[in-house]
C-alpha cells in the first residue's frame, strides 16, 4: 500500500496540472469579465471533441491546438464582446449582473452541448495518443501523462508571465481591479474583456485537447469539468491566477490518492469536504487576497 | 358595457373565480381524461412547485441556486427508503424536512459569505448527491437502485395539487411579510439590507431552506410513478435546470410568472421531449439567453410592456372618438 503513494502523487500532479490549466482559464474569466461562466466545461469538450475530430483527418494531437485555439479564443471573444457586454450594459448593478450573466452562460452551456450533441451524437471517441509507458525512477508512467504535464505547466508558466510582466497584462490586471479606472487611463476596456474572456476558452480548448489525449471523450464531459474547475478555482480564490494551478495540483493529487486508496465514485465528496472545510475557515482560498 | 372597466374594478373577483375554475378543471380531470393526461397533469404540478420554489429564493435575492434536483431527488429517496415502514402521507412532511435541514446546512456553509460561492457550491451539487448514495447502495447496502410500489394516479394528482397550493399560498405571504420584504432588499443590496437591521444571514438560510423544503416534498410525491429510481435518476440534473429556466420564463417578479412558465414548458417537455430531446434542449438553450437578454422581467413582464406601448395608441384613438362626441353634442 505504501510504496504505491509516491507513484499515485506523482500521477495525480500530471493529472493536476490539467485541472490547473482549465481553472486558471476560469479564474480569468471570471476575475477579469466578472463572469462565472458556467459554459467553460463545453469549451473544454469542444476542445477535446475537435481533436478527435481533427485526428480523424490525420493531424497530431498535438498539433490540433494550433487550429482548436484560434477558434475557440474566437468563440469566447465574441461571446464577451457580444453577450455579456449587452447584458451588462442593460443590468442595473454589478451584482445584478453577475446573476444575469451566470443564467445567460447556463443558456449558452445549453446550446453548445446540444449543438455538439446534434453533430457528433454522444459516442464515445477514443483518441488516446502516446500511450506506450516509459520508466522514471523506477515507476511507471504513461507517455502522455508526461507530456500533458509539461505543456499545461509550459502554458500556466507563459499566462502567468504574460499576465505578470506584458504591457497587455498589466491591462488586463488593471481592468480586473477596477475597470472604469483603467478606461480613464487609456485601456479599451472593452476589448481586454473580449480578450480575457478569449484567453480563458483557449485554454479550456487545449485543457479538452490534453484530456482527450489520455481517455476516451465525449460530448457528455463538459458538465464534469466544469464541475472540477469551479471546485478547483474556489480552493485557489477566486481571480487567483497562480492560485488556481496550485490548487489544480492539489485536486489532482487528491483524486488520486481517492481513488486509488478509498472509491473512485467517493473523488466529487471528497472535493466538497475540501470545499466546505476551505470555505469555514479561509474563504478567500489558499492564494486569494483578503 | 366597457369591459376593461368591468375588469379593473372586479379584478379580486375576476381572479378568485379564474383560479376557482382552473381547481375545478384539475380536481375533475381524472373522470374524464386518460390515465397518461392526468400523469402529464401531475408532472406539470412538480415543475409549479419546483419553479416557484426555485425563484420564492434565488428571484428575490440574486443567489442562485442551481441545485433544485439536490433537494428533489433527497425527496425521492426519502420515499424510496420510508415507503414500507411509514404511510404515504407521512413521509410527505418527512421528506420536506430532511431537505430543509440539508439546505440549512448547506445555506451555513456558503450563504454567510456573500457573492458567488453559493452558485458554485450548488453547480456541483447534484454531482455530489449521486457519487454518495451510489457509494451507499452499492458499498454498503449492496443494492442497485431501490423498487417504488406505484400509488394510483388520483392520489398522486390530488396530494400533488395540494402541495401546489400550500407553496403558492406560502410564497405569496412570505413575499408580502417582513422576509419578503427583507429578502427583496437584500437583493436589492445586501450591504444597505444590513445595515437596516436585517439579519441577512439568518434570512437567507431560512427561506432557502424554506423553498427547498417545498422541492423535498414534491420528491416525495414525484417517487412513486418512477417506479424505480437509482441516484443517477433521482439525481438527474435535468431537474436543476428545468426550474431555473421555467421561472426565468416566466418571469420572477410576481408569484404566477414561474407557475406560467412551468405550465407551458412542462407541457412541451411531456409531448415533445421524447421525439426530439436534443431540439429541444437546444432550443431551450436558445429561450434561455434570449429571455435574459430582452425579457428581463420574463413573459409575465411582457404584458405591461405591450400595455404601455399599446396604451398610448389605445389613449390616442380614445381622445379622438371623445373629440367627436363632443363635437356631436
Amino acid at each position: 500500500m505504501v510504496e504505491r503513494i509516491p507513484a499515485l502523487i506523482i500521477v495525480g500532479i500530471f493529472q493536476g496540472s490539467v485541472y490547473g490549466l482549465l481553472a486558471m482559464g476560469l479564474s480569468l474569466q471570471y476575475g477579469v469579465c466578472r463572469v462565472l461562466n458556467i459554459t467553460h466545461g463545453e469549451f473544454v469538450m469542444l476542445g477535446a471533441v475537435l481533436t478527435f475530430a481533427l485526428s480523424l483527418s490525420g493531424i497530431n494531437p498535438l498539433l490540433a491546438p494550433v487550429i482548436i485555439g484560434p477558434l475557440l479564443f474566437g468563440l469566447g471573444f465574441l461571446l464577451q464582446a457580444t453577450l455579456f457586454r449587452a447584458i451588462k450594459a442593460r443590468a442595473p448593478s454589478p451584482p445584478a449582473f453577475e446573476g444575469n450573466a451566470l443564467l445567460a452562460a447556463f443558456g449558452v452551456m445549453y446550446i453548445i452541448e446540444y449543438i455538439a450533441r446534434i453533430t457528433w451524437s454522444g459516442r464515445l471517441m477514443p483518441s488516446y495518443y502516446l500511450v506506450d509507458i516509459v520508466s522514471f525512477l523506477g515507476m511507471k508512467f504513461v507517455k502522455n501523462q508526461i507530456v500533458t504535464f509539461a505543456i499545461a505547466l509550459a502554458l500556466g508558466v507563459a499566462v502567468y508571465l504574460f499576465l505578470s510582466r506584458s504591457r497587455m497584462g498589466r491591462a488586463i490586471r488593471a481592468t480586473a481591479e477596477d475597470a472604469s479606472t483603467a478606461g480613464l487611463m487609456g485601456v479599451n476596456t472593452n476589448m481586454i474583456l473580449a480578450f480575457s474572456f478569449g484567453l480563458g476558452a483557449l485554454l479550456a480548448g487545449i485543457g479538452g485537447t490534453l484530456i482527450s489525449m489520455k481517455i476516451a471523450v465525449s460530448t457528455t464531459i463538459g458538465f464534469s469539468n466544469t464541475v472540477i474547475a469551479l471546485i478547483v478555482v474556489v480552493l485557489g480564490g477566486l481571480g487567483s491566477i497562480p492560485g488556481s494551478f496550485v490548487a489544480g495540483i492539489l485536486i489532482g493529487i487528491v483524486s488520486m490518492l481517492v481513488a486509488g486508496f478509498l472509491e473512485p465514485v467517493l473523488t466529487v465528496p471528497i472535493y466538497y469536504a475540501m470545499l466546505m472545510v476551505l470555505l469555514l475557515v479561509r474563504p478567500t482560498g489558499i492564494l486569494g487576497k483578503k | 358595457m366597457d369591459i376593461t372597466r368591468f375588469i379593473s374594478t372586479h379584478r379580486k373577483l375576476l381572479l378568485v373565480g379564474f383560479l376557482v375554475l382552473i381547481l375545478i378543471f384539475i380536481t375533475t380531470l381524472p373522470l374524464y381524461a386518460r390515465a397518461s393526461d392526468v400523469r402529464v397533469l401531475t408532472t406539470i404540478l412538480i415543475y409549479v412547485v419546483l419553479a416557484v420554489s426555485w425563484a420564492l429564493f434565488s428571484g428575490t435575492t440574486g443567489y442562485m441556486s442551481l441545485a433544485p434536483a439536490a433537494f428533489f431527488g433527497l425527496g425521492i429517496y426519502t420515499m424510496a427508503l420510508l415507503q414500507k415502514e411509514l404511510p404515504f402521507f407521512l413521509i410527505i412532511p418527512i421528506g420536506g424536512l430532511v431537505s430543509f435541514a440539508f439546505a440549512v446546512l448547506i445555506g451555513l456553509v456558503t450563504l454567510r459569505l456573500r457573492g458567488i460561492y453559493f452558485a458554485i457550491f450548488t453547480f456541483g451539487l447534484v454531482v455530489f448527491m449521486t457519487e454518495i448514495i451510489q457509494f451507499l447502495e452499492t458499498r454498503l447496502w449492496h443494492k442497485h437502485g431501490q423498487a417504488i410500489i406505484p400509488i394510483d394516479n388520483e392520489t398522486l394528482l390530488y396530494t400533488m395539487l395540494v402541495l401546489v397550493v400550500v407553496t403558492v399560498l406560502a410564497t405569496y405571504f412570505i413575499r408580502r411579510s417582513r422576509y419578503g420584504l427583507a429578502l427583496l432588499s437584500i437583493g436589492g443590496n445586501e450591504e444597505a439590507a444590513e445595515h437596516m437591521g436585517i439579519n441577512t444571514t439568518r434570512t437567507k438560510v431560512l427561506i432557502f431552506a424554506i423553498s427547498s423544503m417545498f422541492m423535498g416534498a414534491a420528491g416525495v410525491i414525484a417517487a412513486p410513478s418512477l417506479l424505480y429510481v437509482n441516484a443517477t435518476i433521482a439525481f438527474s440534473v435535468f431537474y436543476s435546470f428545468m426550474p431555473i429556466f421555467m421561472a426565468i420564463f416566466g418571469g420572477m417578479g410576481q408569484v404566477y410568472g414561474p407557475v406560467i412558465g412551468a405550465v407551458i414548458f412542462g407541457y412541451l417537455e411531456k409531448t415533445l421531449r421524447a421525439q426530439l430531446y436534443s431540439y429541444f434542449m437546444l432550443g431551450f438553450g436558445i429561450i434561455m439567453v434570449v429571455v435574459i437578454l430582452f425579457l428581463p422581467n420574463g413573459i409575465v413582464g411582457l404584458v405591461p410592456m405591450l400595455q404601455s406601448k399599446l396604451g398610448g395608441l389605445m389613449a390616442r384613438l380614445r381622445k379622438g372618438e371623445q373629440g367627436e362626441q363632443h363635437a356631436n353634442t
